[in-house]
């Protein structure tokens, strides 16, 4: 897995709520048998009309905006288990997804492939929308190690949580196969003595 | 001795280890996979040379991307065809029971394993798909996971995961005649929303749904993942082990009484403690439809839609074409899906024959009905169920699915409306620009007989 640091980068605001897996990659995607060039189809059906041209008034269509945050509307990444939908998301460039809510199996495939889930208050996301939208240029600093996102040459700033192991593992780019595999003895002597 | 949850129960007897301040090390039982989200998996295992370590403790079986008609014939979908030859080349590679498309045993993932016993109260099980919660009706502690989680579990049958919280919702009192588990579990979520089970696992409680059969119960459970819960529970009880006694993979003799005997011991215990709870009047629950796109945005049958100044919500009625303050009744609709892991199952198509019985379907009605497994489908015709759909005009598919998540060649066409008994009104989840209106099976059977939707409380008083 990728390590995660820090990143300072614009963003790009996607003022939903309830954006549900389906929408950040369509069921009649996922057919590969690889994790490779989801990014292409990324929250397809808003990207594009069904004859295959492009829906200008989409915010990735908007030329403005550009950058490796994305910051979306409360309860992102609600529906499907699909990790494909974290896979397109960072196929397609993204490094952190701020909102001020995420889905528990979503915000989990995230942290396994080195997308950071940055979980803000409603009133920080509110204000940090408004502001990538009237400033496209606005650049977010997002510090891990120190749990922290700001907002460059401005006030705004605001620590976020994160859970310790995972965020050891996204510093140093473990993932959990690692270390299950290195427990085996513990798990091979748990199956001898299980008590159900 | 402190009080446990039946969620504790099940899980503290799964912890194999605990880091500091971290994640818990919890021992998967089984193990539920198919052809969309494991080819990755199987992928990452061999690229580091990591073998699967515990083979018989998983079973696999095709179901997205299966078509439900001639299921003899080669799959013309080259992307489908593949993927599914992928899934057979992966498990005879590593060992893994495969139920493929056209055996007896073939089905949806969370249909096939209830009905073949793999399911049982008590176990801890996964799967790459989120309506794993449906496993839960039997006391299982069961949720879905991300491919790379089922990498995890391929190499150590086990994964880290931080134990969530804990939530009840209890219904008491009778249920009125023509509210089904369906309507429970949309009444529920209309109430508490998409995201007030997050981070929560949930326990269902009262008689509402004591009362109800295992089939009821799985159609609940399977929802959980729509408020957001990542699973959801039911005690095991007599109608529990009843459900479970003789099927192919449940112990068997002596075994089976042992296993009820530990059973009897796993649900909550009275007066243990619960993050969260909210309780619901049975009585309050009418038939229930959606009328935006997510589940959370549902009504009774009789209300109209409510009127939201929120932006979302807007841009979720401009998408379903509905104004704000209208009912649904007389609106009519061309397509009917009966189907997938929420209402696939036998009870399921006997409740929609008991309507459709003497009736015909309605012209401008496309319906598909798609039973949840092979065993189902034959169940069906043995019920003598399949003549009175026949003779309404219906068609019968095979398994699978199917218009559930328009991933085969089951998919409602852009602009349509389709009643359906699935899970999600996502947008495009039918297809692409389809418009999705969840109900139960009866509403579904309603809505194709007369080729609109009808006010099903007027038919059963």
């Amino acid at each position: 897995m990728e390590k995660f640091t820090t990143l300072q980068s614009r963003a790009i605001p996607l003022n939903i709520e309830n954006v549900d897996t389906d929408q950040i990659i369509p069921a009649r995607f996922l057919k590969a048998t690889d994790r490779k060039g989801f990014g292409d189809n990324v929250f397809r059906d808003w990207r594009y009309h069904k004859d295959g041209s492009e829906n200008s008034d989409f915010v990735l269509n908007n030329s403005k905006y550009s950058g490796r945050v994305l910051v979306a509307g409360d309860n992102f990444g609600c529906g499907s288990s699909r990790e494909h939908a974290a896979w397109a998301i960072t196929d397609f460039g993204f490094k952190v997804v701020v909102s001020s809510f995420f889905a528990d199996i979503f915000k989990g495939n995230a942290l396994n492939n080195g997308l950071l889930p940055v979980q803000v208050s409603a009133d920080f996301l509110s204000k940090l929308i408004k502001k990538v939208e009237n400033n496209p240029e606005t650049e977010i600093e997002v510090n891990l190690e120190n749990q922290t996102i700001s907002v460059k040459g401005s006030e705004l700033s605001e620590d976020f949580e994160i859970d310790a192991y995972k965020k050891t593992c996204m510093i140093n780019g473990y993932d959990d196969i690692d270390y299950l595999v290195n427990n085996k003895e513990l798990i091979e002597a748990f199956e001898t003595q299980k008590t159900y | 001795m402190s009080k446990k949850t039946l969620f504790d129960k099940v899980w503290d007897s799964h912890v194999v280890n605990s880091i500091e301040n971290g994640p818990s090390v919890l021992y998967i039982d089984k193990h539920l996979i198919h052809e969309v989200t494991s080819p990755q998996a199987f992928n990452e295992l061999e690229d580091r040379g990591i073998p699967v370590f515990r083979p018989n403790q998983i079973v696999a079986t095709a179901d997205h991307n299966t078509p439900t008609l001639n299921q003899d014939q080669p799959i013309k979908d080259k992307l489908s065809r593949q993927q599914l030859e992928q899934l057979s080349i992966n498990c005879k590679k590593n060992d893994i029971t495969l139920y493929e498309l056209g055996h007896k045993y073939n089905g949806i993932v969370h249909v096939m394993a209830p009905e073949l016993g793999v399911t049982q109260p008590g176990m801890t099980m996964v799967c790459g798909d989120s309506h794993t919660s449906t496993h839960g009706a039997f006391g299982a502690i069961a949720f879905g996971i991300g491919t790379s989680q089922v990498a995890q579990v391929f190499a150590s049958q086990c994964l880290l995961l931080t134990k969530p919280k804990s939530l009840r919702v209890t219904v008491n009192g009778k249920l009125k005649n023509g509210v089904l588990p369906k309507d429970v579990i949309l009444y529920i979520i209309s109430k508490l929303g998409t995201n007030s089970g997050t981070g929560y696992f949930c326990e269902y409680a009262g008689n509402a749904f004591e009362e109800m059969s295992m089939e009821g119960r799985m159609t609940v459970c399977n929802m959980s993942i729509e408020m957001g819960a990542r699973g959801g529970m039911i005690a095991p009880d007599e109608t529990t082990f009843e459900y479970v006694k003789g099927r192919e993979f449940a112990p068997q003799g002596e075994e089976f009484d042992k296993k009820v005997a530990y059973w009897k011991t796993l649900p909550t215990d009275k007066g243990a403690q619960f993050d969260k709870e909210y309780s619901f009047d049975a009585a309050d629950i009418e038939p229930m439809i959606t009328y935006g796109t997510n589940p959370g945005m549902g009504i009774k049958i009789t209300e109209t839609i409510p009127v939201d100044e929120n932006p979302s919500f807007k841009k979720s009625l401009a998408y379903m074409n509905f104004e704000a303050g209208e009912s649904l009744i007389n609106k009519p609709i061309n397509f009917v899906f009966i189907g997938s892991c929420t209402n696939s199952r036998i009870e399921d198509f006997r409740v929609a024959a008991n309507f459709i019985k003497g009736k015909q379907k309605a012209n401008n009605v496309t319906a598909w009905l798609v039973p949840g497994s092979k065993q189902v489908e034959a169940q069906i015709i043995e019920e003598g169920l399949k003549d009175i759909f026949d003779n309404a005009g219906f068609e019968l598919r095979q398994p699978g699915c199917s218009a559930c998540l328009a991933m085969n060649d089951d998919k409602i066409p852009q602009g349509e409306y389709c009643v359906s008994t699935s899970n999600r009104n996502f947008e495009g989840r039918q297809g692409q620009g389809s418009r999705t209106i969840l109900a139960s099976p009866l509403v579904a059977a309603a809505t194709a007989v007369e080729g609109k939707i009808i006010d099903i409380t007027k038919h059963l008083n």
